[in-house]
């Protein structure tokens, strides 16, 4: 499959922005704006999950994307890489945030099959597709601010559309396209450096859509669970595990993911992010285990 | 009336005289600082430590890794020179009595550290009201606090703990949206 134009879309994604920005000379009266942009606190806009959303790097947290202040425009764009024992995941996307209220994403998967495509007799090197659209609302609540007991709450849905039917079909999934809605909870508990997270995910994926979306033989929706707890060491370091829950709607004996990981905030727009993560069983290749590697640009 | 009319009464304005005293003439008083502490005088309030905002640490672990009360106000003083210089916020605190200023956060951060001083000062609801604060500007001061915090090498955890204390103040230091 061919990659989306991305480069068009950052373009045009920019002009948004510097309009916005433009925008901004209209207060008179004293204070006058603050910068709007780079106004939050440093890795507070999360870095971007497999699925294209604000979170870890597996979990989708109820943080916003974007740097952007309570009143403009942001943006955050990743590239993703994890190499695995038979497989190599990639993925890229980008996405807005709009006055750290909602966030737009949009995120593109690829998932190398290499020498299993042959095996399974798709192809070598036969690539899964997938497009992710998704938005994100905070409801209510402060990740840093606020009632230390009050998380930052947010309600998420993701639409995905795996480019590869004729695969999905025949591993005996019943759709190649899929809605997966998350519920989020997340807090900086200042007191113990410690970010927590906590999310309930309703999804009929098959390894998060890259196999589908339920089961020929009756797999729906089911709850899931994907959590974080990370330790921040300074402004710029935080590590920390996360957990997702997978449903096993296919009986390939799909796994849950684990990784652990360690994110630094290089300067304020670049965080880069090296974990080791555990996908499992993955089309009933066991025990994949391997680097996560992802670049983000934040602005 | 149009504004061609209104050039010749322009020009028959008399201006006024050089000696008018302007503040006397609208019953302005002039604020004068005390010759003591060097402060302008403020309308009364009742004063206790509740005004802080919140309880003190328990302990005397964070008031020995902030330095005690010398490196407090250290931290302090740094803190407010970085806030009245940074372009994100030095407006909010033009006008406002820095001398002031300096003692009661000396005090209010002295005593939510536990290391040994009363605060005297108002509470964050009245001290901030109409200052228009927002989130960002919460956020500029917190890493200025940071910045000052780190120069004197209190440990991040620590810069935490007390960081604790202070974010659920947001509630009455940030009034606009
Ligand atoms: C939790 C955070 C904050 C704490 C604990 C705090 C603490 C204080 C204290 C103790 C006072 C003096 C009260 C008195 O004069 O009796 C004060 C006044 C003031 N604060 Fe804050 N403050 C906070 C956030 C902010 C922020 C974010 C700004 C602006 C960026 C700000 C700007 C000011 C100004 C301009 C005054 C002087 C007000 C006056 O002269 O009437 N403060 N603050």
């Amino acid at each position: 499959m061919k990659a989306p134009p991305l480069t068009a879309l950052l373009a045009s994604l920019t002009a948004i922005a510097s309009s916005q920005a433009a925008a901004q000379g209209d207060e008179t009266a004293a204070p006058p704006p603050p910068a709007e942009y780079n106004a939050k606190l440093l890795l507070t806009n999360g870095i971007s999950a497999v699925d294209g959303a604000s979170g870890g790097g597996i979990a989708n947290w109820a943080t916003i994307a974007g740097r952007q202040s309570d009143r403009g425009f942001g943006l955050q764009a990743h590239a993703t890489f994890i190499a695995l024992p038979d497989f190599a995941y990639q993925s890229q996307g980008v996405a807005i945030g709009i006055a750290d209220r909602m966030e737009l994403s949009y995120a593109r998967q690829n998932f190398d099959t290499l020498d299993v495509g042959a095996a399974l007799g798709i192809g070598q090197g036969y690539t899964l597709n997938q497009d992710v659209y998704g938005a994100k609302l905070r409801l209510a609540g402060d990740l840093v601010y606020g009632a230390p007991h009050m998380p930052q709450i947010a309600v998420g849905v993701q639409h995905k559309r795996n480019l590869d039917g004729a695969i999905t079909a025949a591993v005996g999934a019943a759709h190649d396209t899929g809605t997966d809605f998350t519920f989020s909870a997340t807090k900086l508990v200042l007191s113990r450096s410690l970010l927590l997270d906590a999310t309930m995910r309703l999804t009929k994926a098959n390894q998060n859509g890259l196999l589908g979306f339920g089961s020929v033989a009756g797999g729906g929706y089911s709850l899931q669970f994907e959590g974080a707890a990370a330790y921040q060491f300074s402004r710029r370091l935080v590590t920390g595990v996360e957990f997702r829950s997978k449903p096993d709607n296919l009986g390939l004996g799909e796994d849950d993911w684990f990784d652990l990981f360690a994110a630094y905030a290089v300067t304020r727009n670049l965080t880069l992010t090296a974990a080791y993560a555990d996908l499992g069983s993955i089309a009933t290749f066991e025990d994949q285990r391997g680097a996560f590697l992802q670049a983000q640009v934040a602005f | 009336m149009s504004l061609t009319a209104l050039i010749p009464l322009l020009l028959v304005q008399q201006a006024p005289a050089k000696t008018v005293d302007w503040d006397a003439e609208f019953g302005v008083e002039e604020e004068v600082r005390d010759p003591v502490t060097g402060e302008l005088p403020v309308d009364p309030y009742d004063q206790s430590n509740t005004n802080a905002g919140a309880e003190p640490i328990s302990g005397d672990r964070m008031a020995e890794q902030f330095g005690g009360q010398e490196g407090i106000r250290i931290i302090v003083n740094r803190m407010v020179d970085l806030s009245i210089e940074d372009p994100r916020i030095a407006a909010i605190f033009e006008g406002h009595d820095h001398v002031r200023l300096r003692r009661t956060l000396f005090e209010q951060f002295c005593y939510l550290l536990a290391a040994g001083c009363d605060y005297t000062g108002r509470d964050m609801e009245s001290s901030h009201a109409g200052l228009g604060i927002r989130k960002p500007d919460m956020n500029a001061l917190v890493e200025n606090l940071q910045r000052a915090m780190r120069e004197r090498g209190v440990p991040f955890g620590a810069q935490n703990r007390f960081l604790a204390k202070l974010a659920p103040m947001s509630r009455s230091v940030v009034t606009r949206k």
